[in-house]
């Protein structure tokens, strides 16, 4: 088996899907002979000709639109978003138009459309480049929204994404591209989406996490350890739909529960998952639910960053007043 | 060795050549009268006689919708009075494979494509049922958002060019949509892609209440199609023999792999923009109304016809009555449909309902059988 990083489990998806089905397109913004910018089509235009692998005009919304025609014509188009804080100029084509394919055919037409895209902090873009914008999307009923967390999931959940017949926004953190590598088979395998995944088992605290996040919460559950304390680390992969089961039936056994996300706290959707345990699991809770995220500004490119995106040690502090509430 | 300027470029210049070339063209004056034979699309006896007749019908459709709206029996109503030669001439020179990505007022061209007139009537009322397009019937809905379509009719165009289809995507906005990002994303990827599409713009000379000189300092919006390196053509959006050659000529060429055009319809709109309220008194006045009647694109195809021994009162009396026959047993069809409920759309959410939907779907059921 291959130790991949998550670009290259992303590259191995498409591949695989390019392969499996001649209607799958993979186009947008230097995605051809440059393989993209992060180089997540790397070699596929020449292994799959440019009628199938294509560069597109530099316009987010044209892109958006031309899936959407792609898809009327029986293809099953997976454009990239170069970088997801451009998604403003699509916000119509996705959230206006791909969302409500169903519901504007009477149900009669749908939007196999996959949306890729980079976001995520602390590889020092430039602005508008790292913002977390997945509650957007997470709140546009018609979507669904992903959120792989290392190379293997990625694969899985990519594959499943571009199969699924709903527009699926795939969103990639860039820290996460190539900060590590996992055994991924070469085979082709799925992971469902809307299935959250135990990442690390616990009995006193569950954590809630997606994304970058997933690792610095390990951290934290790690460092937690050594104090005797044993933390649940639940990785959503998907955060819209949510997968409820996963959530509810760790609280219930653990009592107490935090959310972690690296979106401001009135972006991402933490505060969906602290209601969604209020509404369902509140006479299981011995301590308020509460929430690490970044601070309501916008993204502090380049300067404040470090300081801005949560970390481990975030996690921990908030983490111990759960704990002794 | 530097390239030598026998003289300096000069940008005004340019531009006011490129905006002169640009002239209105025309095949029938507002007389009837052929003025540019050279041109005359010489469609046959039969059907010059069916485009009258499709036009008519219309003009009777967009007369009964407004009459029906205000008796509360429709819903959303744009008006299509004014527009018949832009909307059905255009439609008439289409076959049954192109795809149409109509706008709001496109209902006619969608009708004439084979969409049933009652599920016409469904849409206009928010009926999910009514976007339910019977299978084969290559057309989307019509768009609410200003210029959505026409990005989106560069995907359906080059999703045709892939699967080698002899088809093309055409796609309808107003002056107001062509100052829209997607208009000029929609022209310029198709020009890129040399996608088979046929973009018209149906200048009726006032978005809602905005006037057209508003819009843009272009003297045309056709000229537009100059910088996506595409053809425009500025045409009478009254004369049902221009607007037919022209989208004849674009399809031809779409089909023959060179690429899009884009068409501007110099046309007028009778009616105010919908029926929900607005006032076109307070923004033209009745000489304008009346100078645009006088160019009437009925009015004129009926002379000519007439002067061919095509056309009578009679026909065209016979084709009103049908239409209004048509329209009263589609809207009592349409009055059969079911009743749309909350559980219907949470049913087309998804292709499997996720956990959320299906939640909501148990008690908006209890709510619904109470």
């Amino acid at each position: 088996m291959a130790q991949l990083t998550m670009i290259q489990a992303i590259t191995e998806a498409l591949k695989t899907e390019l392969k499996n089905d001649e209607n799958v397109l993979v186009f947008g913004e230097d995605v051809g002979n440059n393989g993209g910018v992060f180089r997540a089509t790397e070699g596929l235009q020449k292994e799959f000709g440019e009628d199938r692998v294509f560069d597109t005009p530099l316009a987010e919304s044209g892109i958006g639109g031309l899936a959407i025609g792609l898809a009327l014509q029986g293809y099953r188009p997976v454009p990239e978003i170069q970088f997801f804080g451009f998604v403003f100029e699509v916000m119509d084509s996705i959230s206006g138009q791909m969302a409500r394919m169903r519901y504007r055919s009477g149900g009669s037409q749908h939007a196999p459309v996959t949306i890729r895209s980079p976001f995520g902090g602390g590889v020092h873009t430039p602005e508008m480049h790292a913002d977390s914008l997945e509650g957007l999307m997470a709140a546009s009923p018609g979507l669904k929204v992903v959120i792989p967390s290392n190379p293997y999931d990625a694969k899985g959940l990519l594959l499943s994404a571009i199969r699924d017949n709903d527009p699926v926004i795939f969103l990639e953190h860039m820290k996460l591209y190539r900060s590590f590598r996992q055994e991924v088979p070469e085979e082709e395998y799925t992971i469902p989406l809307g299935k959250a995944d135990v990442k690390r088992e616990g009995k006193d605290l569950s954590i809630i996490t997606y994304g970058a996040m997933v690792q610095e919460s390990i951290k934290a559950a790690e460092e937690l350890e050594k104090e005797n304390y044993s933390v649940e680390v639940i990785d959503l992969r998907t955060i819209q739909p949510l997968d409820i089961e996963t959530i509810i039936a760790s609280v219930e056994k653990t009592g107490r529960a935090m959310v972690v996300q690296e979106a401001q706290k009135q972006a991402g959707i933490a505060a969906n998952v602290v209601a969604e345990i209020t509404d369902r699991a509140i006479l299981s809770l011995d301590a308020p639910v509460l929430r690490v995220t970044a601070p309501d500004t916008v993204f502090a490119f380049s300067q404040a960053e470090e300081v801005w995106l949560p970390n481990a040690k975030d996690i921990v502090e908030t983490a111990k007043k759960v704990l002794t509430f | 060795m530097a390239a030598k300027k026998s003289q300096q470029f000069d940008p005004v210049k340019t531009l006011n050549e490129i905006e002169e070339k640009f002239e209105m063209f025309q095949i029938l004056n507002e007389e009837g009268e052929i003025v540019n034979e050279e041109a005359n699309p010489n469609l046959s006896d039969e059907d010059l006689q069916e485009l009258m007749r499709r036009m008519v019908y219309t003009r009777i459709l967009d007369q009964r919708s407004i009459s029906l709206n205000r008796q509360g029996r429709l819903g959303f109503y744009a008006p299509t009075a004014g527009q018949e030669a832009s909307q059905i001439a255009s439609h008439f020179a289409l076959k049954k494979e192109d795809f149409i990505l109509p706008g709001y007022r496109d209902v006619p061209q969608l009708i004439w494509h084979g969409w049933p007139l009652e599920q016409a009537f469904l849409f206009s009322r928010g009926h999910f049922m009514g976007n339910q397009m019977p299978e084969g019937l290559n057309v989307l809905p019509p768009q609410i958002i200003i210029g959505a379509q026409y990005i989106q009719a560069t995907g359906v165009a080059l999703g045709m060019q892939k699967r080698k289809k002899e088809a093309v995507a055409i796609t309808y906005t107003g002056e107001g949509g062509s100052s829209q990002g997607d208009f000029y994303e929609g022209i310029n990827f198709a020009g890129s892609f040399r996608a088979p599409a046929i973009f018209i713009v149906q200048n009726n000379q006032y978005a809602i209440s905005t006037p057209r000189e508003v819009q843009t300092a272009a003297k045309t919006v056709a000229q537009k199609a100059v910088a996506a390196g595409i053809p425009g053509i500025f045409v009478d959006g009254m004369d049902p023999l221009a607007v037919y050659a022209v989208t004849r000529d674009a399809r031809e060429r779409a089909i023959k792999g060179e690429g899009p055009t884009l068409i501007e319809t110099f046309c007028y709109r009778y009616g105010p923009h919908t029926m929900a309220g607005d006032d076109p008194t307070r923004y033209r006045t009745s000489d304008i109304d009346s100078e645009w009647e006088k160019k009437d694109p009925l009015v004129r195809f009926r002379k000519y016809l007439e002067s061919k021994n095509l056309w009578s009162e009679e026909k065209e009396n016979e084709v009103m009555e049908q239409a209004k026959e048509e329209i009263k047993a589609a809207i009592k069809k349409a009055d059969a449909a079911p009743k749309q409920k909350v559980t219907d759309l949470l049913g087309i959410m998804y292709e499997e309902m996720p956990f959320n939907v299906k939640e909501q779907m148990d008690i908006y059921k209890a709510k619904e059988s109470k």
